[in-house]
């Protein structure tokens, strides 16, 4: 078995991920140093952290098993995230198709596609839930608040893949129509819409799917839906109704990926 | 998708007309259109929204906006430091998901996995783990371990495990067969096919997604705060809960600074990994 070994004085090793020695340890290192940095300046609360295995026993004891006893607060806080997702998917796609277009830089001016890259940066970059909190302070607590949010937040994803989209297509087709003597709206609609149509509709389904996940979230600071009737039930101690929430969210959350999964495979 | 009306008859077939669409395809257009319509009718109407309110939003966030202005550089050095708080939450919580996804990803790839029920048990921290959002795990570890880092930085660690965990066992359902059975063919044990001949093909994967994960992670801890789980959010909170929106504004500020060095430096890695 080991004649080679004995004979030569060598085994095979595996080659190093990084090959120059120099930077692999100064990464090692690096890493290891910054690690210990983050943990040991974090500002832990290790008296307050110490309750928290009695404190976990204490929840998951009042937790199971999951009440539904309420269960008509957990269907109307169900059905007014469903309507937040319908009507937020709605506005959304409606807005993000001429911001898709404005930010397309095939179809758009040089100063409309700044100012819609732009509109889909600040778009993108806030999470849903800090959206939310500024619309609760601007329209107050309810469902309008979860509405615009979701809004915004479609606008963000639906605007950017729908120009990106519409930087894909097939030139030839717009050159057939405007040879043909039709104008820039008219080019829009026969030439660019259909060969976008595909990307649309499964776009909005999966926003669909995705903002009525969001809808779960948004609510926890005050703009409706079954995230509200969640808090509550957190705020109150009611630990088992919050389990029976939850396991509805991730019930619901599977049924709507099946279906939204479905629906863009038999498009695509 | 060329229909024909189905007359027959010379004279017939030179007037027949073009449709897009069958009629059973136009229907069922129709029928999904209605279906959409009626959708939107059932929420708008059954919604319970205070339409005034509605009409009086712009008016309202031009308001909000209008106080905001200008952004105050009041306590920006408290600013600055939970800015890296938040990074290092991000950054440490993504480190630790990383390591622990790893051995689940391992149990939830059909060619990795020992067995049936480790098969399953894979599968189910995967879905238990991305189905709960990253607030209501802080929501739950805030309630165990009270507020403060430490919840915030075991929901990103739950909430990850699930991303990372499902893209690198599907990662590693298709590496090449080749490598295991030359490795099987010389005797190597199962640990030693899994160093030798599985982590090496999805390295650049591991590392890819990690990357990405992080990059969505840092977004996330901006919004952590808000539930008590530490990071930027609890002072934008605190900013808010004063009405002292010049500070907000200088905190949202920062928060769209930080998403977009985290959003570059995120593609620029992920370009030189792959």
């Amino acid at each position: 078995m080991n004649t080679t070994v004995e004979k030569t004085g060598r085994t095979w090793k595996k080659p190093p991920f990084i090959a120059n020695p120099a930077i692999r340890w100064a990464l090692i290192i690096g890493i290891a140093a910054y690690v210990w940095w983050a943990i040991t300046t974090l500002p832990f609360d290790w008296e307050r952290i110490q309750q928290g295995i009695p404190r976990a026993i204490r929840i998951f004891k009042g937790a199971f098993p999951p009440s539904f006893l309420r269960g008509e607060l957990l269907f109307d806080g169900f059905m007014e995230s469903i309507k937040i997702a319908i009507v937020s998917t709605l506005l959304g796609l409606a807005l993000s198709i001429p911001i898709a277009f404005a930010s397309a830089s095939n179809v758009a001016p040089k100063w409309l596609y700044t100012i819609g890259r732009g509109v889909i940066i600040v778009a993108r970059s806030f999470h849903p839930v800090i959206v939310a909190i500024l619309f609760v302070k601007a329209v107050g607590f309810g469902p309008l608040a979860g509405i615009l949010t979701l809004t915004i937040y479609s606008i963000g994803f639906v605007a950017k893949m729908l120009a990106e989209r519409i930087e894909e297509i097939d030139w030839g087709q717009v050159e057939a129509i405007k040879a043909a003597g039709g104008g820039t709206f008219v080019t829009m609609l026969y030439a660019v819409i259909p060969q976008i149509m595909p990307r649309q509709i499964g776009l909005s389904i999966y926003q669909l799917d995705s903002n009525l996940r969001a809808s779960a979230i948004v609510g926890i600071v005050g703009a409706g839906g079954i995230g509200s009737t969640l808090l509550n039930a957190f705020g109150r101690y009611d630990y088992d109704f919050a389990l029976a929430i939850t396991l509805c969210i991730i019930g619901v959350i599977l049924v709507s990926e099946a279906i939204s999964g479905r629906i863009r495979r038999n498009l695509w | 998708m060329v229909a024909t009306t189905q007359n027959s008859g010379p004279d017939a077939i030179a007037h027949r007309e073009w449709a897009r669409y069958t009629s059973k395809q136009r229907w069922q257009r129709f029928g999904a259109m209605g279906l959409v319509a009626l959708a939107v009718v059932w929420s708008l109407s059954t919604i319970n929204v205070i339409w005034p309110w509605l009409w009086d939003a712009p008016q309202q966030m031009g308001d909000l906006f209008g106080r905001m202005f200008p952004p105050s550089l009041e306590g920006w050095k408290d600013i600055a430091w939970t800015l890296l708080e938040t990074i290092n939450i991000a950054t440490i919580a993504t480190f630790f998901a990383v390591f622990l996804s790893l051995p689940i990803a391992l149990i939830s790839a059909q060619n990795t996995t020992p067995n049936r029920y480790t098969l399953w048990l894979g599968r189910f921290i995967l879905v238990s783990s991305r189905s709960v959002n990253t607030i209501i795990w802080a929501l739950l570890f805030v309630a165990v371990f009270g507020p403060g880092v430490l919840a915030g930085i075991l929901a990103i660690v739950f909430r990850s495990l699930g991303f990372l965990g499902k893209l690198l066992g599907e990662a590693i359902e298709e590496i090449d067969r080749a490598p295991i059975e030359a490795l099987e063919a010389v005797g190597a044990t199962r640990f030693k096919i899994l160093i030798y001949g599985v982590i090496p093909q999805v390295m650049p994967t591991f590392f890819a997604v990690s990357i990405l994960r992080w990059d969505i992670n840092l977004r996330e801890s901006t919004v952590l705060g808000l539930v008590g789980a530490g990071g930027i959010g609890i002072i934008l909170q605190g900013a808010i809960d004063t009405f002292a929106w010049q500070t907000v504004a200088t905190i949202l500020l920062a928060i769209i600074g930080l998403v977009i060095i985290g959003e570059a430096i995120s593609a620029y890695l992920r370009k030189k990994v792959i």
